[in-house]
């Protein structure tokens, strides 16, 4: 794979990247997006907002925008380092995660061992971590690692809404990892809870007590946007914006 | 108690009927036409406990397959003083399907050989009684234990080593060899049935695609089948292929994944490499239908989303075909080499007697060399029209695992060419009334682990009063411990991978 050298593969025609609202075309009043996303990822105000970290990309507000305003981009990076950055005015630019700062990047930056833990994932963010590891991606040329052991680890990557029934098992989890260290949410249960949003059985995500240093949205995020995510961590990508 | 077993309701895979033509019976009845279901050989497909919230109190519901037939049978039953007689002794196929009755509504199997938690859940909406004591701490439990000299006992997970999720392995070993591996699972509990509830919710399809993330157009396909039985909608043909084409390539990524990891696992590095990058290729071909390499939100009830244009068929064609060679050689490699084939025959066997004890379904169940497989047994869609074989091996190893995938990759790749060439024009999807009232479907689906299991029953508004999922992993997971018994521990990651079950679709 040429990438992030050259060219990134290629994303599929009906592939679902960053939504975009062209707010000219919206009718007065209309509320269709809104209404119709499953995980009130959407507000419609004066500026609209699109929580990406609740989105689910799934074709619900697309499919109810009467005038084709909302639409769906080939723009597959979409990760960042705050939580409140992942709620933005379509027409707003994306922060994208810069990089980790003076010491962690020279700790991390060309070596980076991540302990994966899910906790409550469909097993789909967990297979596209996973897909990382192997020949085409190859997540190695860049020192990452996922790793056996908390206690050989920098960091942890959570997948899953966080079920109650995973919740201990994720804090120990991430006490065992040695300091300084990093926590990565990969995908929107992670984020936000995903499709169980709301539901006593689970958490809404990684909990407060566990803080996030890069956020992934996605249901599940497509590999690209894992490793652009990864990458724009360690610096290894320039840190641009998303309208470049 | 009558002399004759009380008759259980014949239905069709995928068509709703009204509740009241539900053969009803009281405990004695059900008992009696369980015992007859089993001794036909029917197979459970699911029972489970529901709570309509009106003067009908608890019930049971059975669904039994009869795979000779085509034909599913169902009836209900009325508890009493929340309990019955536990069928367990008699039908061990039932074991987890009464402990989960136990934990979700507090009704007493009585006599049930050992009432463990399922999956830590706590009681479910309309349980008959609060007295159901508080779900202990997750993986607490009273393990099996065995006892002597020497004998000591491996604890492992919830985390795991690998990027996997999450579940509680004790295996109590003498030396490197396994007595017994008792797994504990639950820690992946969503809440997905309870969520259901008063649905269908604008949520509740994305649930269901996430109900097993890598199984999304397996239970997104029950979910959608049943809600246009309920709501009388005929699916245009060329929908009803679509989605065979996506099942297909659903259960393609999945073997060739399977495969690669299998390989692995004894240190084949080629067929595992090759296949790892071949999985992609086909999670690709799945994204190339309609943007997500999961197939999310291809599915709709009443067909499907996203059309498949000219171009996309021809350059799926050249895919495949590719595709195709490649994963020939790459599995032709590890069928051609002794020392990994060495590591795979006679390594975890289930006998065919105990995968029909314990009702297995899927590539596990054929690898016993027993016929079930609902695209033939049970079709809907697309399977009607055209067969897929069944592939079946005879050892019930880790070989017979792996072979029955590969037979099966050919078979779905022989599919998918055919289908391409010959994708019926016409409309994508129609538009779905609301549903029936007071109504009952059951949809099975083979999903690429087995039988997915899909119950919706409605209540007087048309909404889901229970919504009862049966993931194949729900059968399977006791013949996985069963596989590890005489095994050595270190053969565990292998024979694991050969059944590779759903912890999220156990858990819900």
């Amino acid at each position: 794979m040429a990438y992030p050298a050259g060219p990134p593969p290629p994303l599929p025609q009906h592939f679902r990247g960053r939504p975009l609202l062209d707010q000219a075309r919206c009718q007065a009043e209309c509320r269709a997006c809104e209404e119709a996303c499953p995980t009130q990822a959407i507000a419609i105000t004066d500026t609209p907002r699109v929580d990406l970290g609740r989105c689910l990309f799934c074709t619900e507000c697309a499919d109810a925008c009467p005038t084709g305003a909302l639409t769906y981009s080939q723009d597959y990076r979409l990760a960042v380092r705050a939580r409140e950055d992942l709620v933005v005015s379509p027409e707003e630019e994306l922060r994208l995660a810069r990089a980790l700062d003076g010491k962690l990047k020279s700790l991390f930056g060309r070596s980076l061992k991540l302990r994966q833990v899910s906790a409550g994932g469909c097993n789909a963010c967990e297979a596209d971590v996973n897909v990382l590891g192997t020949i085409g991606w190859d997540i190695g040329r860049f020192g990452i690692q996922m790793v056996a052991s908390p206690r050989h680890a920098d960091g942890i990557l959570v997948t899953g809404c966080v079920s109650e029934n995973m919740r201990v098992a994720l804090q120990k989890t991430y006490d065992a990892v040695p300091t300084p260290k990093l926590v990565i949410a990969v995908g929107a249960c992670a984020i936000a809870g995903g499709p169980f949003i709301g539901r006593p059985q689970q958490h809404n995500g990684i909990p407060a007590s566990i803080p996030v240093d890069l956020y992934i949205p996605g249901c599940p995020p497509h590999p690209l946007t894992i490793l652009d995510g990864l990458l724009r961590l360690l610096d290894r990508l320039q840190a641009v914006s998303s309208r470049e | 108690m009558a002399e004759k077993a009380p008759k259980l309701t014949r239905i069709w895979n995928g068509s709703a009927l009204p509740l009241d033509r539900v053969a009803r019976m009281n405990m004695d009845g059900f008992q009696m036409a369980v015992g007859e279901a089993i001794a036909r050989g029917w197979r459970v497909s699911t029972l489970f406990a529901l709570n309509r919230g009106e003067d009908t109190g608890l019930e049971l519901v059975a669904v039994f397959a009869d795979d000779a037939r085509a034909t599913l049978h169902v009836s209900i039953a009325a508890v009493e003083n929340n309990w019955f007689p536990s069928l367990t002794p008699a039908c061990p196929q039932l074991h987890m399907f009464e402990r989960e009755i136990y934990e979700q509504f507090g009704v007493v199997p009585g006599g049930h050989p050992w009432l463990k938690p399922v999956r830590y859940a706590g009681p479910f909406p309309g349980s008959a009684t609060r007295e159901i004591p508080d779900s202990p701490e997750i993986g607490r439990a009273e393990y099996f234990q065995v006892r002597g000299e020497e004998v000591h006992e491996v604890a492992v997970g919830p985390v795991h080593a690998g990027v996997i999720e999450p579940g509680h392995f004790r295996f109590q070993c003498h030396g490197e060899n396994v007595f017994h591996l008792e797994i504990m699972l639950g820690y992946q509990h969503r809440g997905v049935e309870e969520a259901a509830l008063g649905g269908p919710h604008k949520i509740t399809q994305r649930q269901m695609e996430t109900l097993a993330g890598d199984t999304s157009i397996g239970h997104g396909w029950a979910y959608c089948q049943n809600l246009e039985a309920l709501s009388g909608a005929q699916v245009p043909p060329r929908a009803l292929v679509l989605r065979g084409i996506a099942l297909e390539l659903e259960r393609l990524a999945n073997h060739a994944g399977d495969l690669g990891a299998l390989a692995g696992d004894v240190g084949y590095l080629p067929t595992m490499s090759y296949c790892g990058r071949l999985r992609g290729d086909f999670l690709n071909m799945s994204a190339a239908l309609c943007g997500n390499r999961f197939g999310r939100n291809l599915l709709v009830p009443g067909g499907v989303r996203f059309d498949c244009d000219v171009a996309t068929v021809k350059d799926l064609e050249d895919r495949l075909a590719t595709a195709e060679r490649e994963i020939t050689q790459a599995v032709n490699l590890l069928w051609n080499t002794p020392s990994a084939l060495g590591r795979f025959e006679h390594t975890g066997a289930v006998t065919r007697r105990q995968c029909v004890d314990l009702g297995m379904v899927g590539p596990a169940a054929r690898a016993c060399g027993v016929e079930v497989d609902v695209r033939c047994t049970h079709p809907t869609g697309i399977y009607q029209f055209t067969t897929i074989p069944a592939a079946i091996a005879h050892y019930g190893d880790v070989n017979s695992r792996a072979f029955v995938r590969w037979l099966e990759i050919q078979r779905s790749l022989l599919f998918l060419r055919e289908r391409l060439r010959t994708l019926p024009e016409g409309p994508l999807r129609v538009d779905c009334a609301p549903l029936a009232a007071n109504s009952l479907v059951v949809s099975l689906v083979e999903g690429w682990r087995g039988e997915i299991c899909h119950v919706a029953i409605t209540n007087v508004q048309g909404r889901f009063a229970r919504y009862k999922i049966t993931d194949p992993s729900f059968h399977n997971w006791m013949g996985l411990a069963l596989a590890l018994r005489g095994q050595q521990i270190s053969d565990f990651p292998l024979c694991n991978k050969s059944f590779n079950l759903s912890y999220c679709g156990f858990d819900l």
